[in-house]
């Protein structure tokens, strides 16, 4: 069914917005760590996206996308009252929340942090102290910061060109913080590939559980077709009915990163057919 | 009209069986439209006499939803298609799909007495003949004379999860009787493998949308975007006030061979592939947005129909090479004999009793070598079947690019994890009373590959319509 956009808010001009959409069906039953699928238009693709926070008594879930192609570009032309064509979920399994004697830390980078939102909420309405750190390559490209703020009593923020909180990455931080807190529960990181990588990288060697969200490309989304499969721990597992949460030290982010790009090449055509299209409804 | 004299049927034993006519392969490897054309009425007339109007046909016995088949047929040499129409949608609601993706040969034509000495009546065609001629033009005046089917029993109400054969039947078979049905689909659009798993060339989506749009002129209400299982629960169901629920939610994840290589760019399950293509229309891409990656020589492992679709879709979507990789020989295939045919016809390769047992790619992760090993024959196992036997140091390796992996479906957890108190067999398949389809929990049913494993539309058709009896028997007494 169609799901009207009750808000619409640009958090990048131009490359990410967030949506408030009506889905009271969905919202009643989302947890941290779910996702939806969703499609614009009759002959648009489905595509994952996680759900980014939700309000159960205003019956709404809201979404953050990058625009990256010509489904989030199509996405990005929607306004304020228009309605999503197909809008399905909560999907994917909830996140794997308990209460910790120490903080839990959420690393998110990119628009991986809205993500994370959802799921450090769910850690903080656990009981848990909950730390973000959060990281952009520059201050105007940082998502969500206030959000986090709300609940989180530390919000730890790096940039690659230091115009805002340290200069440098976020397992920068993350390692320090390591190193200084021997209590820390969990590790959780949403965020491009190579970021959760890096980030399982740096928790391994003090022992740390570390759960890392994965954006592999699906199509159903509701497990029946295998396109979003993903080695962990040498077994093949499903994002979309397993996951899309699974350890970070086990996950292959190297064939993760490969399969993400199998149709990089047919994506741009599409792109580019959008952006003609689109470029030509303007000039008339 | 004397064909119906009964000199005339003798006679027809010794007519050969009307052949279909199709496009030519070299044609139709180029489109997706679909293969078979259907008969011409003097077609239908000539091969619907004959039938010898058995007095104890064989042939319902053989069919998995019971339909009177001497019955259409007499009905089309009498030349009253209405009334033939009528007959089939008695007991079948989707008879425009069976009449085209049927198994056939194992079912009624199996069974047909005619088969034994010479060819079968070709049951499928004809009732193909009918349901194209008259199908959906008015549901409701084809089954009750006016145009509105409207509800009998306002206060009952029957949930289908899923949007499938199965559940497609149940939604027929108990509006037709006046019960309200709500049918709850997890994909954007209705019909499941109809939709998503059977190609156009086979089974044209417009067949399967009108055969929807004809329910619901009957009063069934559907619903897409809803996941059983997590949009909504048995329980939200019977919290709801739902008499009772029907669970047909279909085949679950692909099954992967576990061999090195199977998560390389350019593997892909079948039901990966065939989604893309079918459900997404990825063979008009860019017009649609759905992308489907063509390999030039692609290898799909599995003889069952998914591979064949698999195959010949990779053949119209421009592959120059398209083998067919079975570990067994020709003659064990699991494929339907018309998809067998009409495969070796568009020029797919067999390469029998051959197993893969490496995928091997490049440094950037995509499929470029197959490496395949010889097979023989040695004792039939348990399905009755002759095991291969992989021979000793016989590797070869061949040029591939992609591979499309068809050997079947596990069983979909988002249903049955959802469900406390739904028993499962060791597969994790629903588990249900063989008689009335119910489940461990009363009043909710359970049909298709969600029970069974991956098996054909009829038999899921077969399972609906046992369950709808029994639900039907039920609130009506």
């Amino acid at each position: 069914m169609p799901s009207r956009i009750l808000k619409k808010r640009s958090l990048i001009p131009g490359q990410t917005s967030e949506l408030v959409l009506d889905a009271p069906h969905i919202a009643a039953k989302a947890k941290p760590g779910n996702f939806v699928i969703l499609r614009v238009s009759e002959n648009g693709e489905r595509i994952p996206l996680t759900i980014a926070d939700t309000d159960k008594k205003a019956g709404t879930i809201t979404i953050v996308y990058l625009v990256l192609g010509k489904t989030t570009a199509q996405l990005e032309t929607l306004k304020e009252g228009d309605d999503i064509l197909d809008l399905c979920g909560p999907l994917g399994k909830d996140t794997d929340i308990h209460k910790y004697d120490g903080p839990v830390i959420c690393v998110g980078g990119g628009t991986g942090i809205a993500a994370m939102h959802h799921i450090a909420k769910g850690h903080h309405m656990a009981g848990n102290h909950v730390i973000a750190i959060i990281g952009a390559r520059t201050k105007d490209l940082l998502l969500f910061e206030k959000e986090l703020k709300r609940f989180c009593p530390e919000v730890l923020v790096s940039t690659d060109d230091g115009s805002y909180g340290h200069k440098g990455l976020v397992t920068e931080i993350l390692e320090a913080r390591l190193k200084a807190d021997p209590t820390i529960g969990e590790v959780v990181a949403v965020g491009p590939v190579p970021m959760m990588a890096a980030v399982a990288r740096t928790t391994k060697p003090f022992g740390v559980k570390t759960v890392v969200s994965l954006n592999s490309i699906m199509v159903d989304g509701i497990g029946m077709c295998g396109a979003c499969r993903v080695s962990v721990g040498g077994k093949t597992q499903f994002a979309c009915v397993d996951g899309p949460e699974f350890d970070g030290q086990l996950v292959d982010f190297k064939e993760l990163s490969s399969r993400l790009s199998a149709f990089k090449a047919m994506e741009q055509i599409s792109y580019e057919e959008f952006k003609k299209s689109h470029v030509c409804k303007c000039s008339h | 009209m004397s064909a119906n004299a009964p000199t005339e049927k003798k006679k027809g034993k010794a007519v050969p069986r009307t052949a279909m006519p199709e496009q030519p392969a070299s044609v139709r490897v180029t489109n997706f439209n679909e293969v078979t054309l259907g008969y011409t009425p003097e077609m239908a007339l000539t091969e619907a006499n004959r039938c010898i109007q058995c007095k104890k046909p064989l042939c319902v016995k053989g069919c998995p939803v019971e339909i009177n088949i001497p019955g259409f047929i007499k009905k089309i040499v009498e030349g009253d298609l209405h009334e033939s129409y009528k007959v089939l949608r008695e007991t079948n609601s989707l008879p425009a799909v069976c009449g085209r993706v049927c198994p056939q040969e194992t079912q009624c034509e199996g069974s047909c007495i005619m088969g034994k000495k010479g060819e079968p009546v070709a049951i499928g065609r004809l009732e193909r003949f009918v349901a194209d001629t008259f199908m959906a033009s008015d549901a409701c005046e084809q089954l009750t004379g006016t145009h509105a089917c409207s509800l009998e029993h306002e206060g009952l109400k029957v949930a289908c999860i899923g949007a499938g054969p199965s559940s497609l039947t149940v939604a027929g078979y108990l509006s037709s009787l006046g019960i309200k049905v709500h049918v709850y689909e997890a994909l954007h659009e209705l019909g499941g493998v109809l939709i998503y798993g059977i190609p156009e060339f086979r089974l044209p989506k417009e067949i399967v949308r009108k055969e929807i749009e004809a329910m619901k002129a009957q009063g069934v209400e559907f619903h897409t975007n809803w996941v059983g299982g997590k949009t909504i629960t048995v329980q939200d169901l019977i919290d709801q006030g739902f008499n009772a629920v029907f669970i047909g939610v279909g085949a679950g994840l692909p099954k992967f061979l576990r061999v090195p290589g199977e998560n390389l760019i350019g593997v892909f399950s079948a039901n990966e592939y065939l989604t893309r293509v079918n459900l997404g229309r990825a063979y008009t891409f860019p017009a649609v947005d759905t992308p489907a990656y063509t390999g030039k020589n692609v290898a799909v492992f599995g003889a069952g129909n998914v591979a064949m679709d698999a195959a010949r879709t990779a053949k119209r979507l421009g592959a120059d090479r398209v083998m067919i990789v079975y570990r067994r020989s020709e003659k064990e295939m699991p494929a339907r004999l018309e998809e067998l045919h009409h495969a070796k016809d568009e020029g797919i390769e067999l390469m029998c009793l051959n197993a893969p047992v490496e995928l091997i790619g490049d440094e950037k992760g995509w499929l470029k070598t197959l490496t395949v090993q010889k097979m023989m024959l040695g004792e039939p196992d348990e399905s009755g079947r002759c095991s291969p036997i992989a021979c000793d140091g016989q590797f070869c390796d061949i040029p591939c690019d992609m591979a499309i992996i068809a050997v079947g479906t596990g069983s979909n957890p988002l249903m049955t994890n959802s469900t406390p108190g739904l028993e499962l067999n060791k597969w994790g398949y629903i588990t249900v009373n063989e008689d009335t389809g119910e489940t461990s929990i009363p009043n909710v049913f359970a049909g298709g590959d969600i029970v069974t494993g991956a098996a054909t539309v009829i038999s899921a058709m077969g399972a609906g319509r046992r369950a709808a009896k029994e639900i039907a028997r039920r609130l009506l007494g």
